[in-house]
């Protein structure tokens, strides 16, 4: 199943430890007797952890917020009054938030991930395909403080000086775009969320479209397609299936991203229809709200937000892999490496 | 029969926009991570100064101020994360290569794959839970622990797939030989896919390196030195994001020197890891 063209070079490389291994002295079964599930027991119990972290999540989870639950049951869910002074917890705004700024990123990072992914696969000549890949590969590596750093200090004045007040003249028909422009607020939430997001659909695309068999190309083209052409026929419509897997995943990652979001989203628990509004995420409410928590029953309902955030990306993430998985089982080589 | 003369200007037409669409996608995002890298560098290098990693923390008003605490102690929790992390994530590696080609090895893979996609967050507030609570302190363990937690799905994803690059006849001959099933993996195997595990694990640290919201409530933060992992702790992105949104002039010029340290690490782990793939058999990106 991974077959690699470059077998024979590791070959070479890995019997090299062999040779100086030769046993000179007959291995006592009687040793690997003991020895072997001793250590099978012991990388079976790494791997467990796993499962053992996972566990021990949902249950801390699960135990801290029961009290929110009892208190409150699905009324916590479509509740939109938060008010920890009065002891009211409704988490309908940070639901709200949390989705509209992971939607607005990917109206803005799948397209341009995909023709990203297109550009390197299909246009780019070879010797900038490494570099491009890496370039896209180090967005992903850039710590989202930074991101939030960025958002906060250049991305936000642009917004407020030029985008937002344009938008507002051109679009404000649409009530999308109404109110004053902050600068911070959903719409940068959506612009960062995007540019954090946009590597992780990329590279699955990169590698879904590769794994389209060459045949499928060659087919399209030899019947007198143009580029275009055989991208929309031969190469989306088979890797459809893993695209939309990637784009799961990217929402998954958006939905629990926090710290740049906290920064540039604005942190104000409202539900507005305007995107130049702030708004507040269920990852932010518990960033900002976690340490100053005051009394058993704030905490548990931070703890019950904690809880539908990993409920949420658990579902998002399992789904993405399992489309994932579908395409790229049954394909040749190349996927996943 | 009658040859059609060429493609029809509709369809070379299509073509090109959709050709253009796909090359200016392609430039907006590398634009985006210039102008990011750029601001970096000279907002950063601007602030940068010796004081900066030799000086604690100084009240606003006074010069002079530096990050050394905060370098010091993204150190030690790194460390201390790096020390739980990158053990098990590749004894798990090598439990799903060597023994995990069943039903209950693919159960694990997905629960690797479920906590990848657990947020940062959510794993911070069950360290605080588990660690914090019951010893009664934020301390740079808990910390550690909660990017022990999103290190090892990473590290043992990417040792797995190295293991299982290793080819079938070196483990036959192995084995052959008479050699252990344990001792085959760790003598032959494991030498056998060194630089593709070693990428791994900078990889995984890369990432970690970076995270903010898994601190927040366990290392917390500390505005002078402390070299105890029972206590809190002062950490490079938890300060940059303390100045960032503080509202004075000279903490923002803070963090981005405190970014830019920040990125030049990170950017280093990755770029070295890349230099080193580039040349060895075992290639990590196509």
């Amino acid at each position: 199943m991974n077959a690699m063209p470059k077998f024979q070079f590791a070959e070479q490389r890995a019997l090299a430890p062999v040779a100086v291994l030769k046993p000179k002295r007959v291995v006592h079964p009687r040793s690997s007797r003991f020895a072997d599930p001793c250590f099978r027991v012991g990388m079976a119990g790494c791997s467990v952890s796993l499962l053992v972290i996972v566990g021990l999540i949902l249950l801390e989870l699960l135990t801290h917020s029961q009290m929110s639950v009892h208190r409150f049951g699905w009324q916590f869910f479509v509740g939109t009054n938060w008010n920890p002074v009065s002891g009211e917890f409704g988490a309908l705004p940070f639901i709200y938030g949390t989705l509209v700024s992971s939607l607005l990123a990917l109206v803005i990072a799948v397209p341009l991930a995909l023709g990203s992914a297109l550009f390197i696969t299909e246009l780019c000549p070879k010797q900038l395909r490494s570099t491009v890949s890496f370039l896209l590969e180090l967005l992903a590596a850039i710590p989202s403080v930074i991101y939030g750093l960025w958002g906060i200090f250049v991305l936000a004045p642009l917004l407020r000086q030029y985008a937002e007040p344009w938008l507002a003249d051109h679009f404000g028909w649409t009530g999308l775009f109404d109110g004053p422009p902050f600068g911070i607020g959903m719409l940068a939430a959506g612009i960062i969320l995007a540019i954090m997001i946009i590597p992780i659909i990329g590279s699955i695309a990169r590698e879904v479209v590769l794994a389209v068999p060459s045949s499928q190309r060659e087919g399209v083209l030899a019947l007198g397609a143009t580029r275009w052409e055989t991208v929309r026929l031969a190469i989306l419509r088979n890797a459809r299936t893993g695209i939309l897997g990637g784009v799961i995943l990217g929402l998954g990652r958006a939905l629990g991203e926090t710290i740049a979001v906290t920064m540039v989203i604005g942190n104000t628990p409202q539900i507005s229809s305007s995107l130049l509004a702030p708004g507040y995420s269920l990852a932010s409410v518990i960033a900002n709200e976690f340490s100053e928590a005051t009394g058993d029953l704030y905490l548990s309902a931070l703890f019950e937000i904690g809880l539908a955030l990993f409920l949420i990306t658990l579902i998002v993430n399992a789904l993405a892999r399992l489309l994932v998985w579908s395409v790229t089982r049954g394909m040749p080589a190349r996927a996943n490496v | 029969m009658k040859r059609e003369k060429g493609i029809s200007l509709g369809r070379k037409l299509r073509n090109h926009m959709a050709m253009g669409a796909v090359i200016i996608s392609a430039l907006l995002v590398i634009a985006s991570l210039i102008t990011i890298l750029a601001y970096l560098a000279v907002r950063g290098a601007g602030s940068l100064n010796w004081a900066f990693f030799t000086h604690l923390p100084r009240p606003i008003g006074e010069s002079g101020s530096g990050m050394a605490n905060a370098i010091a102690g993204s150190g030690m929790i790194l460390l201390i994360a790096s020390a739980i992390g990158m053990p098990v994530g590749i004894g798990s590696g090598v439990f799903l290569a060597e023994y995990g080609r069943n039903r209950f090895g693919n159960f694990l893979r997905f629960t690797a794959d479920v906590l990848n996609g657990v947020p940062s967050i959510v794993i911070g507030i069950t360290a605080y839970s588990l660690v914090v609570v019951t010893q009664k302190h934020f301390s740079a363990l808990a910390g550690g622990l909660a990017l022990a937690i999103i290190m090892v799905p990473t590290i043992s994803r990417s040792t797995e797939e190295m293991l299982l690059m290793v080819p079938h006849s070196v483990r036959e001959a192995a084995l052959g030989l008479g050699i252990p099933r344990w001792r085959t993996t760790v003598s032959v195997l494991l030498p056998a896919a060194t630089s593709g595990i070693v990428t791994g694990l900078m990889l995984g640290f890369a990432r970690v390196a970076g995270e903010t919201a898994p601190l927040l409530f366990t290392a917390l933060g500390n505005q002078f030195w402390n070299w105890k992992p029972g206590h809190p702790t002062a950490a490079l992105p938890l300060q940059i994001y303390t100045y960032a949104l503080s509202p004075f002039d000279e903490w923002h010029r803070m963090a981005w020197a405190g970014a830019l340290v920040l990125i030049l690490l990170i950017v280093g782990t990755v770029a070295v890891v890349r230099l080193v793939t580039a040349r060895s058999v075992y290639r990590v990106t196509v």
